[in-house]
């Protein structure tokens, strides 16, 4: 099946994707609206299943009213005719051809079920790629044990299924991500034991004008910080979980405070008892698409990569926007902004003039921006726990590689950086192509070369000319376009 | 809203209670269940690690179809779940 | 600030095809230095399937060297490696190669070349249609018949290059990744050595192994040397039980690789590894180093798969990566001195068949080095064949 061409567009329906595709839409263009979800939300806004029982939306969510706005007014423009969205479309691959771009997409929540509906090409002028991030992750002993799960993984349970994955949790890693996420279990009646957080928010203190310019982020923090201490949880800074133990179950975790070099101090190890640990080192962007279609990427203040935008969200590549976490990790205020900047400059580039002057929108993107900057440098991934990775530990869990062999491949087959690391000893070449350990092995690779991890490093890692695992036999009935 | 429509899938072919929409790994954990696969090489047990279809550790065989997200494959009634060894085929 | 240096021999590519010659000339005793501008492995190399193979070959040089090869590849495999063989360490498997026939016109032409190839030491069992399945269970039933060829190899060539180099390190090697050589140390027309940005290496030989870079190699010490990127994609599945055994290819795969075409032309390969993931490759085009993925030539390599193997169907695909092979336009590669340039030596241009011919090449190239006889005439691939007209 395939589509006339659209104006624009937009991938992904999360808070950068929504927002996009509204200001697009109500400037006068046409827009498809393209998201792997079942529901529009992405990640930050996923609801509840219907028939996964009662919810009041504040109890999980943040902003709820301006997504259910924003899903009202689109929805409004989609009885118009002036936008469609795709939901269960995985995009897969984006090839230009004359002057429009073709969006090849597996449909289906799992589109590689049998009974999936067949795959469909969807056209546009113009790209606007609002992919989104997930959990970053770090390597420790016992982090492949079945109750160690990603914060978002946790999360997105409760949001989306209002499950909640374990009775006794302890929520763990660096970001102000973490509260929320404990404070949603905690409201939805897990025992919370602790939240370990490697770092201290009164690092912020050093930057005050950057804080005050984002100081609805600080009353957020404060709303969870209420809850927290509400359901008696404790916040360990400067602590980290080094190390799950478990038989083939999750029984626990092993907690150290950290020293001023991020060092676990051995004296102060001590074991908590829990049956789930929701465990996340920040966020990384999903860049596929951007790097498929050639989009100049750099690494940003928190070490990820991210794709390059101007002042109007456009990519390096003529016809290409990006907004929202792929153009540096900055929570959904920012997607949301980036996202309106995008769909109106989209408008502009197709001589539709845009419902609404956006110069404000750029003055709040510069504070938010701001803000996430100091948010990177306060909540860091402390290098100390990279470097103690010890031999044993598993760093791909897809192909079981650990960091003993990352090493060997180094100094005994002559690995100089990542990219041969992974020629050699296979981190990142499983089903999940080096999202999860693509960060740790890059990173563990350069330190033990004696260098600092640099952005093509991780462009080697986030290279994806397939986006998404697709069948042979989708893939063989691909139409010429 | 509605009362929830309720139903059973069965996982190694014992029973387990399911909700309109849930997907299989949201039904396995709500039913306590932890893991269901194991690794090609270590025989390790996995399952849900990143729960939004990123990481492929839930892979699980639904229906006699091998290597599913279980994350993000939405629960049919009657669907009969199997954990999976190696790469399920 | 340079630094100098001295050594019997210098390879410039850290590639198999460098990796060999270092590895067999340092066993000859010669002081050997490996320059590479990037990491190892990090040209065609580490976008190769592996192929060790005689059954594409027609009957002519490079038959020759295959088989020099395949038996090198042989005799090294039970070499004792860190308590295992240096086989077992690079994935090497006698897997032999099953070729089949669409039409019995293809079939024909399979078995003249077949009897052809016996002629010269191959080893060719003729498989009737009937028997297809014996070898390989999930081929698609419509095939005409085929041919194996056991003395098919295939090895994991990132793995086979970074181990020669280690071997010939252990000899005294020393490899200079990430050091790029932007000239060479002359002495009238000889090349005397080799100049970085961080040092001059001064060598009684210098061997240009970079592959489809060569040319630029060659061109930096006025020689014309005319290889030229020959683009290829390869499909790699989800990781899958044994299903398939052998090395799987259409026998039009032997007209594409000869053809001289620029266009796209894709001929069927399938092969399981040692890790599990199906290898589904050819295609071929010339497009000079563009990296854009091309979703025709993938849709193609999908289809003659799924064709070959319907069981792949709903098997998905992980990942796609490309290469550029080193392509001459009379498709033999490039080995010995190069009398326009004393001192400089080529072991380059060896299109797709660079990982299986790569010892042979190796061995080529050192016992030319010590004056010894080498085991094959060098002349079919002497540098200066190609006249002065330029590459396409």
């Amino acid at each position: 099946m395939n589509q006339d061409a659209f104006d624009v567009a937009v991938v992904g329906a999360g808070p950068a994707g929504l927002a996009a595709a509204l200001a697009a839409a109500e400037s006068g263009v046409t827009v498809a609206l393209i998201d792997a979800g079942v529901g529009p939300g992405g990640q930050y806004w996923r609801s509840p299943a219907p028939g996964a029982g009662t919810f009041k939306p504040n109890t999980l969510h943040h902003s709820w009213r301006r997504f259910t706005d924003t899903t009202t007014r689109l929805s409004a423009l989609a009885s118009a005719g002036r936008a469609v969205r795709f939901a269960g479309h995985h995009v897969w691959s984006i090839a230009q051809a004359d002057d429009r771009w073709s969006l090849h997409c597996n449909v289906g929540a799992e589109p590689r079920q049998r009974d999936a509906q067949p795959p469909v090409t969807i056209h546009a002028r113009r790209l606007v790629l609002a992919t989104g991030a997930y959990d970053r992750q770090l390597p420790f002993p016992g982090w492949d044990l079945p109750g160690v799960m990603t914060a978002g993984g946790v999360q997105s349970l409760l949001k989306g299924h209002l499950v909640v994955a374990g009775e006794t949790v302890v929520v763990a890693g660096t970001g102000p991500f973490l509260l929320p996420v404990a404070v949603g279990l905690a409201r939805y009646g897990a025992r919370v034991a602790a939240v370990i957080e490697a770092n201290t928010p009164l690092a912020f203190t050093r930057s005050p004008r950057a804080v005050f310019g984002a100081i609805n982020k600080l009353g957020e923090a404060a709303t969870y910080g209420v809850a927290l201490l509400r359901h008696r949880v404790a916040v360990r800074h400067r602590h980290a979980v080094i190390r799950a133990f478990g038989n083939d179950r999750l029984e626990g975790v092993v907690v150290a405070r950290l020293d001023r070099d991020g060092r676990p101090l051995a004296d102060t190890e001590r074991s908590v008892a829990c049956d789930l640990l929701a465990v996340g080192w920040g966020f990384t962007p999903q860049l596929e698409l951007h790097l498929q279609l050639g989009c100049a990427t750099r690494m940003d203040v928190d070490s990820s990569l991210i794709v390059d935008v101007d002042d109007n969200q456009q990519t390096t590549v003529e016809g290409v926007w990006a907004a929202g976490e792929s153009t540096g990790v900055g929570g959904a205020d920012l997607a949301s902004v980036e996202g309106m900047i995008a769909g109106y400059a989209v408008a502009r580039s197709l001589d539709a003039t845009p419902v609404r002057n956006d110069v404000p929108l750029r003055r709040r993107r510069g504070a938010l921006r701001e803000f996430a900057t100091v948010m990177h440098r306060v909540y860091s991934i402390p290098d100390a726990l990279l470097d103690d990775v010890d031999d044993e530990t598993l760093v791909c869990r897809c192909e079981e590689v650990t960091a003993g062999s990352l090493r060997r491949a180094v100094d005994e087959l002559g690995a100089t950086d990542p990219r041969t690391v992974k020629l050699l000893v296979r981190p990142g070449m499983g089903w999940c192509q080096g999202r999860v350990c693509g960060f740790a092995t890059v990173c563990l690779t350069a330190r033990h070369t004696g260098r600092a991890a640099v952005d093509s490093d991780m462009r080697a890692f986030a290279d994806r000319p397939i986006a998404t695992p697709t069948p042979l036999g989708s893939l063989a009935r691909l139409a010429d376009d | 809203m509605t009362t929830p429509s309720q139903f059973e899938i069965s996982f190694d072919s014992t029973p387990i209670p399911c909700r309109e929409g849930w997907t299989v790994g949201a039904a396995l954990t709500a039913a306590g269940i932890r893991s269901w696969r194991t690794t090609r090489q270590g025989q390790r047990a996995r399952g849900l690690f990143c729960g939004i279809g990123i990481c492929f550790d839930c892979l699980v065989t639904v229906n006699g179809q091998p290597s599913l997200r279980a994350c993000l494959v939405p629960a049919q009634p009657g669907d009969q779940v199997r954990t999976q060894e190696g790469t399920g085929r | 600030m340079t630094t100098t240096a001295s050594a019997d021999l210098v390879v410039i590519g850290a590639g198999i095809v460098g990796a060999a010659c270092a590895y067999y000339a340092a066993r000859e005793g010669l002081s050997v230095t490996v320059i590479e501008r990037g990491p190892i492995v990090s040209g065609t190399t580490g976008a190769g399937e592996g192929n060790i193979l005689v059954s594409d070959k027609e009957p002519g040089p490079e038959l020759d060297l295959a088989l020099l090869s395949n038996r090198q590849w042989r005799e090294l495999s039970d070499l004792p490696l860190d308590g295992r063989t240096f086989g077992s360490a690079v994935e090497l498997e006698f897997k032999g190669g099953l070729v089949v026939a669409s039409s019995d016109t293809i079939l024909n032409s399979l078995e003249r070349l077949a009897r052809e190839q016996r002629a010269f030491g191959i080893e060719a069992v003729a498989v009737p249609r009937h028997e297809l399945r014996e070898h390989e269970p999930h081929l698609a039933d419509d095939l005409a018949g085929g041919c194996l060829y056991p003395q098919d190899l295939q090895v994991q060539p990132m793995l086979a290059a970074a181990h020669l180099l280690r071997l010939a390190r252990l000899s005294g090697t020393s490899v200079l990744p990430h050091e790029p050589v932007t000239g060479y140390l002359r002495r009238g027309d000889r090349v005397t050595g080799v100049r970085t940005p961080r040092r001059e290496i001064s060598a009684g030989a210098v061997l240009n192994a970079t592959g489809t870079w060569a040319g630029e190699l060659a061109g930096l010490a006025g020689v014309r040397v005319p290889v030229a990127p020959r683009r290829g994609f390869i499909l790699v599945t989800e990781p899958l039980p044994p299903l398939i055994r052998r090395k799987v290819y259409f026998a039009d795969y032997v007209a594409d690789v000869a053809s001289d075409s620029a266009a796209l032309q894709t001929s069927t390969v399938v092969e399981g590894t040692r890790a599990g993931t199906v290898l589904i490759g050819a295609s071929r085009e010339r497009v000079g180093f563009d990296r854009t993925i091309s979703l025709p030539a993938l849709r193609q390599l999908a289809a003659g798969a799924v064709g070959l193997f319907p069981m792949l169907g709903d098997v998905a695909v992980m990942r796609a990566y490309r290469g550029f092979r080193p392509y001459c336009p009379d498709h033999l590669p490039v080995i010995g001195p190069d009398p326009r340039a004393p001192g400089l030596y080529h072991a380059c241009g060896h299109e797709g068949a660079g990982i299986g011919l790569s010892l042979g090449t190796g061995r080529l190239i050192a016992q030319t080095l010590i004056g010894a006889p080498p085991d094959i005439d060098l002349h079919p691939f002497r540098p200066d064949r190609f006249g002065t007209e330029v590459a396409a």
